[in-house]
Formats: C-alpha cells, structure tokens, sequence
C-alpha cells in the first residue's frame, strides 16, 4: 500500500527528468512530442476558461449577431456593470455560500480528524470494527429516496441551511486517507503523553493536530471545494431565495433569466431596461467561480502534495 | 466473564468512544437508516403512511421499473458511459504523466500540471455554463465557428447521437488533472537506479518507458481500474444533470439510473418506482463491487479493500 510513500530510490522528479538528458535522436523525438502533446491538453484545458470570460465581456448586441467569440470584437464592462449595480441577490448567495463552507469545513475537519485519529490508534481493541462500520457505507447504500424522504419528512431540514451542512460534513474516503496520515504518526508520542498523564482528547488536541498539518491542510481544502461547489444540496433542499448557495442561485441563472429579470424589476431595476442575457450568464459564472480561480495557483500545490501523499491508498 | 471484559474495555475506551461519537451518529442517520429505508421499494407510498406505514405492494415498484422499457435504457447507458471514462481517463492520464515526468522541464510542468488541473476545480454548474457557451444553437462558439468555414449550424441540444462523444470529452477534460497526478506520484517513486541500469545496457527512452515505467505503475493502474469498476454503475449526477438537465429529447443517449432515480422522484413523483430503481442500483454496485474485490484479491492480496 505504502509503495509509493516509502521508496528508496525516490527522487525529485525535477532532478531526475534533467538528468543526462543528451541529445540523442529518441529523446529529442520524445521531446517533440511530449512538448506538442502537453501543450495540446493545456490549452484544451484552459480554452473553456478564456471563453467564458471573453464572452462576459463582449457586448451583447455583438454576441447576439455574431455569436460567442475567442476574442470579444466589441469589449463591454455593460454585464459586470448590472450585475454589481443590482448585487442583492447575488450577495446574498455569496453570503450563503461562505458561511456554509466556514462553517462546513471546521466541523467537518474537526470530525473527520477525529474519528480518523481513533481509528489510527492501534491499542484501540474496536478499530477494526468501527473502521467497517464506516467504510461500509461506502458499499451500499439506500439510495437517493429513503435518504431524501429522511430530511424531508422525518428530519424535517427542508429550506434550512443545516441541510447545506450536515449531510456533508464527513466522508469516509477522507477519513480513510486522514487515518492513514496519522498511522504514520510514531507511537512513541502518543504514549508517552500518556504516561504524562493526558487524555485521549487532549493527546489528539494538542499533539496529533499540530503533527498532522499537512494532511488537515489537504483534506480541509478538500472540504471546503466541495463546499464551495455544492449545488446538489440546494437542488433537492432549497426553494427559499434567501437560503440559495452561489453555485445553485448560477444553476438557476443559466435555466431561467426570465426569473432572473423579475427579481432584477424588483431590486429596482428599471421595467423597460434591456438586460443583456448572454453576457450576464457568462458573467455570472466568473463571478461564482472567482474566487476560485483567484485563489487556485496558491492553493493548487497544496492539493498536489496531499494527493502524493494520499495517493492510490483508499 | 466475559462480558465483565466487555464492561471494563467500555470504561478504558470510554475516550475514545466518546469521540467516535459523532461520526457514527452521522453514518447511522445519513446511511444506516437510508438502508433500512429500502423496504420502500416494495411499497405503494403514501405521505399518512411514511416509509413504514406505507403498504405493501411486493414487486409492483419493481415490474413497472422494469417493463417501462427505462431499465436497461439507464443501465446500459449507465455501465458503457462508465467503462469509456474508465479506459479513456486512464489511457490520457497515464499518457499526460509520463509525458510530464519524462519531456517536461522544471518551468514547463509546473504552467502544464497547474492548466490541466484546473478544471477540477470548478463546479459541475460552471461546467455546463461552458457547454451552453459552446453548443448553443444561436449564439454558441462551435456553431459561430462552424458558419466562419462554411458548415452550417449544428443543434447539438436536440440531438441524442452527439452526447456520447460530448460528455466523454468532458469528462476527461474535468479528470485529466487529478488523475495524471496521482499517476506523476505513482512514477516518481519508481526506483532510480531501474532507469540507470537502463541506460547503461543501452534502451533507448521509448523501450524504458515502456519496459520500465509502464510495468511499474501497473499496479496503480490496475487497482484504479478495479476500483472503477466497482463504481460502474453509479453515474456521476452532477455532469449528467448539468450538461443534460431534463431534456428529454436527449435520454435515449444520456439517461442514467441516477439522473432516472432523480427525476422519477421530483418530476414525476414516482417514489415507489423510483426506490426500486434506486435498490436495483444499489444491488449491482454492490455485486459488482465484490466481483472487483474478488479480481484484485486474486491479483494482489494486499491489495483488496476487505
């Protein structure tokens, strides 16, 4: 399982890609087609990404003659204008969905680390046990309709914003890729605080937290996008405007811009003010995902080296 | 005896039983009862009854789940979506990796890797924001593209025959990141001194990747694959229904069991039917999920999830 964890001949991609490269006749044909083929998929991968946001700016009479474009013909601010001219509703669904992701990913984090830190414990008679009764879940299920008539009917959590949260907060593969993390964790530690004297509770609080950074680090990054980017939830649980998550209040946008244009009347916008409906959508979606890709290349090295350390272990 | 053992282990783990607390709370509530739930599936629904006192109605859920015609509609849809993802991502991404690792500069990967996994990172809403931008019949990219040399328009939206293709490509455009890194990991830790003996006896870089570093990502890629498999069935909701949504012109081609289970009960309201399809669902993952167990058990023991 650890194979790829603990290796001997390990070593930094970096120095080892750079090593003796000569100038052999395979390696330059490699070369060539490593270089075409990644800068294929790159801009495969990022095209979608300049679409959007070209097409947010363009100005709706050009788009609805010409159609969406790679570069805009004519540049417009005319969408991000309305959007934030008129921004309630909009706030609103920011508002929602960072307290759920806050709120979310503590609880979440806290739970999932420590449930992870009682199965990591070897002298716990019951691991084993409760490790299957957990992971269990993960093999069958009862499907989307007893678990829905559960919070609708019985838990009664329809239209509140517990539904964002709860039914999220743990997930067996984190707890499985948490506990792994803290096996690794030597022993030694855990039970000389014991004969110190301290608690389970504060053993995990005040040692095995502080000890396991990276993996709370990931995992709770982890967390917090799917937080960020529920809209599930929302579909089947929410039909209060107030209570709508970013990702759902953009999902709504796309389908309905006759809805949106009735609460726009209603914020004060003018009846007779012609809205430009193609690069609102557009610039709704940059607006929902912004800060996402504001915070990407700072946090993406995070989620690359959780995943190196967590990899192809659950 | 020993149930006096029982009681003293209770005191000496009463901590960490504490703290187990809420999660087992969490997975009785949110999975465990769900499961007992099932019993909905042969039952008529009504809302006085609830899920117990509902009455009983045997395999009716079941006959009209299945002599609908939806059933094999879904499920075929639902493995053969699956298994082109399974072979499709996983071809691209270990491709992607070892490119990565063996061609790429030190600059070059880190621009390459942080673009490819990029779209991992956005919703499945965005996604379909993307797919409206591109395949929208008046206004979208492909046919502005289309019109510029010469070819008339396309209505991908009312045309079952293009989704396949469509959501294949999507989906390896949203996974391509994630899973070539997890691949990268697997071939950084391949031991150094394989690659050196190598050279020394005179391969060439195709016949060590292809001697050396295929072979030993092997079991990566084939615990991947069986852990795939073991998900054949289920059908990733989020793409479906943001890239489709409820257009049902479109089902013939894109209709799986979950995007089935979902509308038979908000649209349509057909609960007992629908806990069946979700049963049945439940019970070929779970089958096919032993039969994966089963295959990497005989593979490589230490391997197998149980």
């Amino acid at each position: 399982m650890s194979a790829t964890t603990a290796n001997p001949g390990r070593l930094d991609p970096e120095i080892r890609a750079n090593k003796g490269k000569g100038k052999s006749s395979d390696r330059v044909l490699l070369a060539v087609i490593g270089y075409t083929l990644l800068t294929i998929l790159a801009l495969f991968c990022i095209f979608p990404f300049i679409l959007i946001i070209s097409s947010s700016l363009t100005e709706e009479s050009s788009i609805i003659e010409h159609g969406f474009k790679i570069v805009p013909t004519q540049f417009s601010l005319e969408a991000y204008s309305i959007l934030f001219k008129y921004p309630a509703d909009m706030l609103k669904a920011y508002g929602v969905t960072i307290s759920v992701t806050l709120i979310g990913t503590a609880v979440g984090l806290f739970l999932t680390s420590m449930t992870a830190y009682v199965l990591s414990r070897k002298d716990f008679k019951w691991r084993n046990h409760f490790s299957f009764f957990f992971f269990f879940t993960t093999l069958f299920s009862g499907g989307l309709v007893p678990w829905y008539l559960l919070i609708v009917n019985y838990l009664d959590l329809k239209d509140t914003l517990v539904v964002l949260i709860v039914p999220m907060l743990m997930n067996v593969f984190y707890i499985i890729v948490m506990k792994s993390f803290m096996s690794s964790i030597p022993e030694a530690i855990t039970e000389s605080a014991k004969i110190d004297g301290a608690s389970d509770f504060l053993i995990f609080l005040k040692l095995i937290i502080p000890l396991s950074k990276p993996a709370l680090a990931t995992i709770g990054l982890f967390i917090a996008l799917a937080y960020w980017n529920d809209w599930y939830h929302a579909l089947l649980f929410i039909s209060k405007s107030e209570l709508m998550p970013l990702q759902y209040y953009l999902y709504r946008l796309l389908g309905n811009m006759d809805g949106m244009r009735k609460a726009m009347m209603q914020s004060g916008v003018a009846m007779n003010l012609d809205i430009p409906t193609e690069s609102l959508k557009m610039a709704m979606t940059i607006v929902a995902t912004g800060p996402i890709l504001i915070a990407y290349p700072f946090i993406q090295r995070f989620f690359v080296q959780g995943l190196t350390i967590g990899a192809v272990k659950g | 005896m020993k149930n006096y053992r029982f009681f003293s282990d209770l005191k000496k783990y009463r901590a960490l039983l504490l703290m187990l607390t809420p999660a087992v709370l969490f997975f009785l509530l949110f999975a465990y009862i769900p499961m007992a739930g099932i019993v909905l599936a042969f039952k008529q629904f009504n809302y006085q009854g609830g899920i117990f006192g509902s009455p009983w109605n045997g395999l009716e859920n079941f006959r009209f789940f299945m002599e609908s015609g939806d059933a094999w509609r879904v499920t075929r849809n639902t493995a053969l979506y699956n298994i082109a993802f399974i072979i499709i991502n996983n071809l691209l991404q270990i491709v992607t990796a070892i490119l990565l690792f063996e061609v790429a500069g030190k600059w070059f990967r880190k621009v390459t890797q942080t673009v490819l996994f990029l779209p991992y990172f956005i919703s499945w809403v965005v996604v379909g924001a993307i797919a409206y931008n591109l395949f929208n019949y008046d206004v979208g990219t492909l046919n502005v593209m289309l019109s510029s040399i010469g070819l008339g328009p396309v209505d991908i939206y009312n045309t079952a025959a293009y989704w396949p293709l469509i959501l294949i490509v999507v989906s390896a455009w949203k996974a391509l990141g994630y899973g070539s890194i997890m691949y990268l990991a697997a071939i950084t830790s391949i031991d150094t001194e394989m690659y050196e003996a190598a050279e020394i006896d005179g391969a060439n870089i195709f016949q060590r990747i292809l001697k050396i570093t295929v072979p030993n990502i092997m079991p990566t890629v084939i615990i991947l694959f069986l852990l795939a498999i073991g998900n054949i069935f289920r059908g990733d909701f989020g793409m479906f229904y943001n890239m489709v949504g409820n257009n049902g012109l479109l089902f013939s081609s894109t209709d799986v069991i979950d995007t089935y289970v979902f509308r038979s009960l908000t649209t349509s309201n057909e609960i007992g039917m629908s806990a069946a399809a979700g049963f049945y669902q439940s019970i070929l993952g779970f089958a096919t999920i032993l039969l994966a167990n089963y295959a990497v058990r005989k593979y490589d023991k230490d391997r197998a999830l149980f």
